[in-house]
């Protein structure tokens, strides 16, 4: 004796938001249903296990029948085969792309490619992430990335007109598409302390003040890709460490307002040189694509690392990085003072955002 | 006469990928209708290609217009190979050729491969230009109307009934031609569902016809079924109810309802009643006379009819009413001789009917007749003073002259027609149904024989042949089949004193080459007001009003009448009691019944059980709320073959139908009620078992006496161990009775013994009265003592029946806080329906081991029913509170041990505060929804009988419409007519086996005067706050139900009946069985909402899933499943977005209002 078929079909789709959850998570059936029972499922309708199995394998095939329409979120508030309302719609869409930044941290400046993929299994059993889910999750990455891809137009608001994600999600997925796309290192053991948080803001900030679509809005191309012109010109910030005078006044400059204000001063008077070399040089390689995909590598150990080992607090670096690059404005032979500007505005909250443990 | 379709192609969307190489589809388009293709160009290399093609004009017979569907193929272009099939859209026109439905087709729509399911949308506009045919003998019947709907559409006023109309279309099936064998499976599933568009549109036809020729407009309840009879052939049978409808026009100026207030209707003691006028006013109370006059400013001949209230039209009609009471007295047994010589027909009488001898008196009847007639008159001239004082009263005299001759010509026509005086209808206008007799059923067990086949190896095209044409006589045979079953149902109907059946339904179950025909109905005796033309409303009006104390009840003389007021043409004296009181001979009773003077108004009698198939009747007055009765059961039975297998089975049939019934009576007493609304038993035969399900709403009528507990005996009483299993069992069964009550909050009210002028009960009654009253104070934990053995319904525990019986009985879980169900259209007590409503259809298929006993087979069946409920129950707790409203459960044997379970239903939130408002004064609930109702619906007519109406004496100032009908079913005895001879001793056994206890209580209907439209206002302007924004695809609702609760309807569109077929050869691949169906039937919902769309509505109501036969090979990997939906398509608008100035007043009518307020 057993239940040969069960369906049940509502006019307006039947969708509850645990179970769901439980279905992105990745369970099984059976593990669903005990998590549910766990969960005091059986107090409500004085229902009994046969019923929550029932329900939950109902559900399940509902959401995998949904799962086609919101691999394009578009399609889901035209087709015609679900009545579903406007607000579960959103709700749908929006928890099927969320992603765990565990994962994502793993998966972040990697090759969105197969060769990742058949990695999934691993990065599953070091996360503790259902393999299910991390495929799910890997997948709207690529998904997103291809579509973005070969859009025109500013990455976030492609991202959320395609996929109808809320704008925090939608910039979320916008560090993941600028990183995959720049391939930036994230993975070396020195690197491990940032968070997905960590990165997608920095990715967010490149994405604002480097790249092609933040200076001009013509829309000619995907402006994850970041301004050539900005990077090349990026070379002639070296004079700030190579030309001795213009060194010095900086140097006297910056010292001159943070005295008594910083408990490291004297570690910093005497390292200014090593400190805006470190900054300078970092500046002037990112035009060689290796270099650039080292960014984050560098700026942890040219700059972060040696300043946390002198101990410097969050407070000092933040004063001295907000003196170190304003006073150059009354360095009369600079005159690269807006590339100066749009370098450092992202290189300071990058630095600011990173500087922890 | 021609008509000209013409369709345009817009765009695709969505398409499938066809070309692997450039992940792109090269798609155009052919349209077809008839035997004229276009096609469209090719739109190269797109998923959504944009067509915007010519108009495609066709210019057909509107015979062909009615019959074919338009159909559309979408195909992917090839330069290479043929090109493919993406998938088809039929379109049905038919609802373009009624001019007041829809007036064009545009939209997106499902282009759907029986394979494949859906594969993207078609954006397509269809219209088309009709001359019209006046030809008398034209074969096209455009115009009529069609609805779904089993009572009067929401918009619409019935100007006049005509009756009952049934055809039936017969083709061989194109899955059992021998092309089949050659051809895809694709091929032979496209035929399938062209055929049956083909047979459905022509069947549609015929009927429509029949209606023209009975002067009708229109076909109320339509019932369409499918019989797959396999190897011999394809039957689609449909039945309906003939009318003629008007529109409720919207036009009316409201200001005519105000001089109302002068009328007499004033004194009325309705509450809410008045006020409701300004705002719905042609569907408000009072001003009838008013309302004929603005009729006639608009339409002059609907006016005629309905001026011609003068005394003379009623003399008139009179002798034809005698006509119909002498019905053609028919030999009450028609031949059991059957084309087979081996089919049984076993029918069935629900009530009973162990004595044939039925006293249709016809004398008596003309005599009352004339003794209301007079009293007619004299309200006539009440009515024209009254018209005349709003100043056009006078025309309306004048001009009844020559209407009246239309009118009578009209009705008698009808008359001879009305060979069948059935109606599928389940819900009347208040006033139509006086008296219910009980359930008449019939079966019939039959052999198809190989359907005459002489194309057989020839390819013959699908287009339908006429009748005539056919050489075999199979459409004569099936017609004959039914014309049998009809026929037995006539008689038993008459054996109860009734001339008329409603709530009638037929259906069939297959297995192989056995066939079981069913037809049931409920026995009723229809007021004669209806079948009058013009005048009734007004008259009906004028007997509601207190002013009609022209008080008949003096007049009538008791002793001369006596037979005749249980015949039922007593006026009904209470509106919510009246159709209970029995309509036939006390002293000649049909069946051994317990008749009890009425609990309401004491006057008349009524039985101790009611059952029927027809919805609660809105004014009914109910004593708590009801719920959902399920007698299931499952029977083994040996394999056979032919014949031995037709005697196997209908040799079973009483058995089971016994059992059943036994079951229900016994459910319902567990749950403290007496009547069951909205009855239906189905029976389906499978190779080595039959199932039998019947499901019914239970409720607690206040005019019929409380039910009994049920008794457990034994019959061994020496042993004590044996006793006490007994006690523990009676004590059990007693807490539930008593849990039961509190669950459905029945307490009756306390017995009022005065009641002036009722007729002094006998003394036996008085007795029961008096012991009930002493009860009431502690009802509850009394309830096992007070009945004496002879009278409590006893089930003796010796026999294993009643054990399983007793298992049965308390296996049944109760539904979890928060819900409530019934299968009829509404919950009695709940009115404040929120917008929240959830359409839902489950499937469950379960296999069975083999080698079960029937025991074993009856406990998984009932589980297997019990847990879907369960399920349904969990599914919707997101609703709570809420009621499961017209559950309707199919059940089918689709193979050897699978029993497969189909529930199509309607979860409805309501609100829960005034639910316990609603609880104190649901009676009273019931009545403002009753005056609504009564409204909306006056106007309808039906040429029937004459009984004259008659004022009601005292106990009716309540203003309700003297709806009555007497309900009986003494359930317990049953009467296999047709097996009288064979098995007269054995009834006699089972009749000794049954007994009934009943308790006295009685609910006055003095609260009901108190009643407020408060609660509903509130609720109103909560639902308001409930639509949700839409989305870029309009949001199309769907109901079994026929209103959607916070709505109302503007317009019915036409009628959806939509047939599909899908098969896979990938079933793993599709999620398996459960994955298969479940993309099915949400394809299927997808496609009705679509095609709704384009009609331009956002509902479908009165939908349901008519068939779905599944069938499955996994070795194979195989799965095929058709499906065949059906409902109205409408245009609603919240009632919100109506209102206007006159909230408050409106606000009574709520959902069940059909107001002015039009397109």
């Amino acid at each position: 004796m057993s239940t040969e078929l069960d369906v049940f079909v509502g006019n307006t789709t039947v969708l509850d938001e645990d179970v769901y959850q439980l279905w992105l998570d990745g369970h099984t059936v059976s593990n669903a249903v005990r998590i549910r029972m766990e969960a005091g499922a059986l107090q409500e309708c004085e229902a009994n296990a046969e019923v929550l199995h029932s329900d939950t394998m109902d559900q399940f095939r509902t959401f995998q029948m949904c799962e086609r329409l919101l691999q394009s979120p578009s399609k889901v508030a035209n087709q015609l085969l679900f009545q579903i309302p406007p607000h579960r719609q959103t709700m749908l869409i929006e928890r099927y792309y969320e992603f765990d930044s565990v994962f994502a941290r793993e998966v972040l400046g990697k090759k969105l490619s197969k060769g990742t993929k058949k990695d999934l299994d691993d990065i599953s059993s070091k996360t503790g992430i259902a393999l299910k889910c991390c495929r799910r999750q890997f997948d709207n990455f690529k998904h997103v990335f291809k579509v973005v891809e070969e859009l025109k137009g500013p990455l976030v608001e492609n991202i959320q007109r395609h996929f109808l994600l809320s704008d925090v999600l939608a910039r979320d997925y916008a560090a993941i598409v600028f990183f995959a796309n720049s391939r930036f290192e994230t993975g070396k053991r020195k690197l491990q302390y940032l968070s997905f948080q960590d990165f997608a803001f920095c990715a967010g900030q490149l994405i604002s003040y480097w790249t092609v679509g933040a200076v001009n809005n013509v829309m000619e191309d995907l402006d994850v890709d970041l301004e050539k012109e900005f990077l090349h010109d990026l070379k002639d910030l070296k004079v700030l460490v190579n030309d001795k005078d213009m060194l010095d006044q900086h140097k006297s400059l910056v010292c001159a307002q943070l005295r008594g204000k910083i408990k490291v001063f004297s570690e910093m008077e005497a390292s200014f040189k090593n400190l805006s070399r470190a900054l300078v040089n970092i500046a002037s390689k990112l035009t060689h694509t290796k270099d650039f995909r080292d960014l984050f590598i560098d700026l942890v150990e040219k700059f972060i690392e040696p300043r946390r080992s002198d101990k410097w607090t969050i407070g000092d670096l933040r004063l001295f990085l907000k003196h170190y690059s304003s006073s150059v404005h009354t360095l009369e032979a600079f005159r690269h003072q807006v590339i100066w500007d749009r370098y450092m505005g992202v290189i300071k909250s990058c630095i600011l955002k990173m500087y922890h443990d | 006469m021609p008509g000209k379709l013409k369709a345009k192609i817009v765009a695709g969307r969505h398409l499938p990928i066809m070309d692997r190489a450039s992940d792109l589809t090269d798609a155009f388009v052919e349209v077809k209708f008839g035997n004229t293709t276009f096609k469209t160009d090719v739109y190269p290399k797109s998923l959504n290609p944009q067509w915007n093609s010519e108009w495609f004009k066709f210019e057909v017979d509107d015979e062909d217009l009615q019959d074919e569907p338009l159909q559309i193929t979408v195909l992917d272009h090839d330069t290479y190979s043929a090109n493919d099939a993406i998938g088809k859209v039929y379109i049905d026109i038919d609802p373009l050729l009624c001019s007041e439905a829809a007036t064009v087709i545009s939209g997106w729509l499902p282009i759907y491969d029986t394979i494949h399911g859906i594969r993207g949308e078609i954006n397509v506009l269809v219209k088309v230009d009709l001359f019209n045919d006046l030809n008398r003998f034209r074969q096209s019947s455009c115009g009529v109307k069609f609805f779904c709907t089993t009572s009067i559409p929401r918009c619409y006023r019935a100007v006049m009934v005509h009756g009952f109309v049934e055809e039936l279309v017969v083709n061989e099936d194109p899955e059992y031609q021998w092309i089949d064998r050659i051809r895809t499976p694709r091929a032979s599933n496209e035929a399938r569902q062209r055929l049956i568009f083909l047979m459905s549109g022509e069947l549609q036809r015929k009927i429509g016809l029949k209606v023209l020729e009975m002067g009708g407009n229109a076909v109320v309840g339509y019932l369409q079924c499918f019989d797959l009879e396999g190897e011999s052939g394809l039957v689609v049978r449909a039945i309906g109810t003939a009318c003629t409808l008007e529109k409720i026009s919207s036009t009316l100026p409201a200001t005519a309802t105000h001089p109302s207030n002068s009328s007499p209707s004033k004194d009325m003691k309705e509450p809410g009643f008045g006020e409701e006028a300004p705002g719905v006013p042609l569907s408000s109370g009072p001003p009838t006379p008013l309302r004929a006059q603005t009729f006639s400013s608009f339409s002059p001949s609907k006016s005629y009819s309905r001026q011609s209230s003068s005394s003379d039209t009623e003399l008139s009609l009179t002798p034809k009413t005698v006509g119909i009471f002498l019905f053609p007295s028919t030999p009450t047994l028609e031949s059991e001789s059957s084309p087979l010589p081996s089919a049984h027909l076993p029918r069935h009488l629900w009530p009973g009917m162990a004595s044939r001898s039925t006293t249709p008196p016809p004398l008596r009847l003309s005599k009352s007749d004339t003794a209301i007639l007079r009293k007619s008159v004299s309200f006539s001239e009440e009515l024209l003073l009254a018209a005349s004082g709003m100043g056009s009263g006078g025309s309306a005299g004048k001009e009844a002259g020559p209407l009246k001759a239309l009118l009578r010509q009209q009705t008698q026509s009808a008359l001879e027609q009305r060979e069948y005086p059935f109606f599928p209808l389940t819900a009347f206008p208040p006033g139509f149904l006086l008296h219910v007799g009980g359930v008449v059923s019939a079966r019939s067990v039959k052999l198809l024989d190989r359907i005459h086949n002489p194309a057989l190896g020839n390819t013959r095209s699908y287009k339908l042949l006429d009748w005539n044409s056919f050489t075999a006589d199979e459409p004569e045979t099936r017609d004959a089949w039914w014309e049998e079953i009809r026929q037995e149902i006539k008689s038993h109907a008459k054996a109860l004193g009734c001339q008329a059946v409603v709530g009638y339904s037929e259906s069939t179950s297959i297995c192989e080459e056995v066939c079981i025909l069913s037809a049931s109905g409920t026995a009723a005796i229809l007021s004669s007001r209806f079948m009058q033309d013009g005048p009734l409303d007004t008259e009906h009006r004028l007997s509601r009003q207190p002013l009609c104390v022209f008080s008949t009840g003096s007049e009538r003389v008791e002793g001369d009448m006596g037979s005749s007021a249980s015949l039922g043409f007593e006026e009904v004296v209470s509106p919510g009691c009246g159709f209970c009181h029995i309509p036939y001979d006390e002293l000649n009773i049909p069946f051994p019944a317990q008749l009890t003077y009425c609990y309401c108004c004491r006057r008349y009698k009524v039985p101790d059980v009611l059952f029927t198939t027809i919805d609660l009747p809105t004014e009914a007055n109910v004593t708590g709320k009801g719920c959902l009765i399920q007698a299931r059961l499952c029977r083994t039975k040996k394999k056979a073959q032919g014949e031995g297998n037709a005697t196997v089975i209908s040799n079973l049939l009483p058995f089971l139908e016994y059992e059943l019934h036994t079951q229900l009576m016994n459910k319902l007493k567990l749950r403290g009620m007496n009547a069951l609304f909205g009855l239906r038993i189905q029976i389906s035969i499978g190779e080595t078992m039959l199932l039998g399900l019947a499901s019914a709403t239970g409720v607690y009528l206040t005019a019929l006496p409380s039910p009994g507990g049920i008794q457990i005996a034994g019959k061994t009483p020496s042993d004590i161990t044996y006793e006490q299993h007994i006690s523990n069992m009676q004590k059990k069964i007693n807490d539930t009775i008593a849990k039961n009550k509190e669950l459905y909050e029945i307490n009756p009210p306390e017995v009022v013994e005065e009641i002036i002028g009722s007729p002094i009960p006998e003394p036996r009654q008085r007795s029961r009265l008096f012991r009930s009253q002493s009860e009431s104070s502690d009802e509850v934990s009394e309830l096992d003592l007070s009945h004496g053995k002879k009278d409590a319904f006893v089930l003796e525990i010796d026999d294993t029946d009643a054990v399983e019986d007793i298992h049965a009985l308390l296996t049944d879980f109760p539904t979890p806080a928060g819900f409530y169900s019934c299968n009829t259209e509404i919950m009695p007590g709940i009115q404040n329906w929120t917008s929240a409503i959830q359409m839902f259809t489950s499937v469950r298929v379960f296999r069975l081991n083999a080698s079960l006993t029937s025991q074993g087979l009856n406990k998984i069946f009932s589980d297997l029913c019990e847990n879907l409920l369960k399920s349904l129950y969990f599914k919707l707790r997101s609703m709570v509170p809420c009621c499961l409203c017209h559950l309707n459960f199919t059940v089918a044997i689709p193979e050897d041990e699978l029993i497969q379970v189909a529930v199509t239903a309607v979860a409805m939130s309501f609100d829960k505060e005034q639910l316990l408002e609603n609880g104190k004064q649901s009676g009273e609930k019931t009545l403002i929804k009753a005056i609504t109702e009564n409204d909306e619906q006056l106007q309808f007519n039906l040429e029937l009988n004459a009984e004259t109406p008659s004022p009601n004496p005292l106990s009716s100032p309540k203003g309700l419409s003297e709806v009555g009908s007497h309900l009986s079913a003494r359930a317990l005895s049953v009467d296999y007519s047709s097996f009288a001879d064979r098995c007269s001793s054995w009834i006699e056994q089972l009749k000794l086996k049954a007994h009934t206890i009943r308790r006295g209580s009685v609910k006055t209907t003095s609260s009901m005067e108190k009643a407020s439209p408060l609660p509903e206002g509130r609720s109103r302007s909560l639902r308001s706050n409930r639509s949700y924004s839409g989305s870029s695809v309009a949001v199309v609702k769907m109901t079994p139900l026929s209103f959607i609760p916070g709505a109302k309807i503007i317009k019915y569109l036409g009628i959806i009946n939509m047939f599909f077929i899908r098969e896979t050869t990938s079933l793993r691949e599709e999620g398996g069985v459960s994955g298969f169906l479940h993309t099915f039937i949400a394809e299927v919902f997808a496609m009705v909402r679509a095609h709704v769309a384009a009609l331009g509505g956002n509902a479908v109501v009165s939908y349901s899933m008519k068939e779905c036969v599944f069938m499955e090979n996994p070795n194979k990997n195989q799965a095929q499943c058709l499906i065949n939906v059906s409902g109205d398509a409408v245009i609603f608008v919240r009632e919100s977005e109506l209102e206007s100035t006159s909230v408050q007043t409106q606000s009574a009518t709520t959902h069940t209002s059909n107001g002015a307020e039009g397109t």
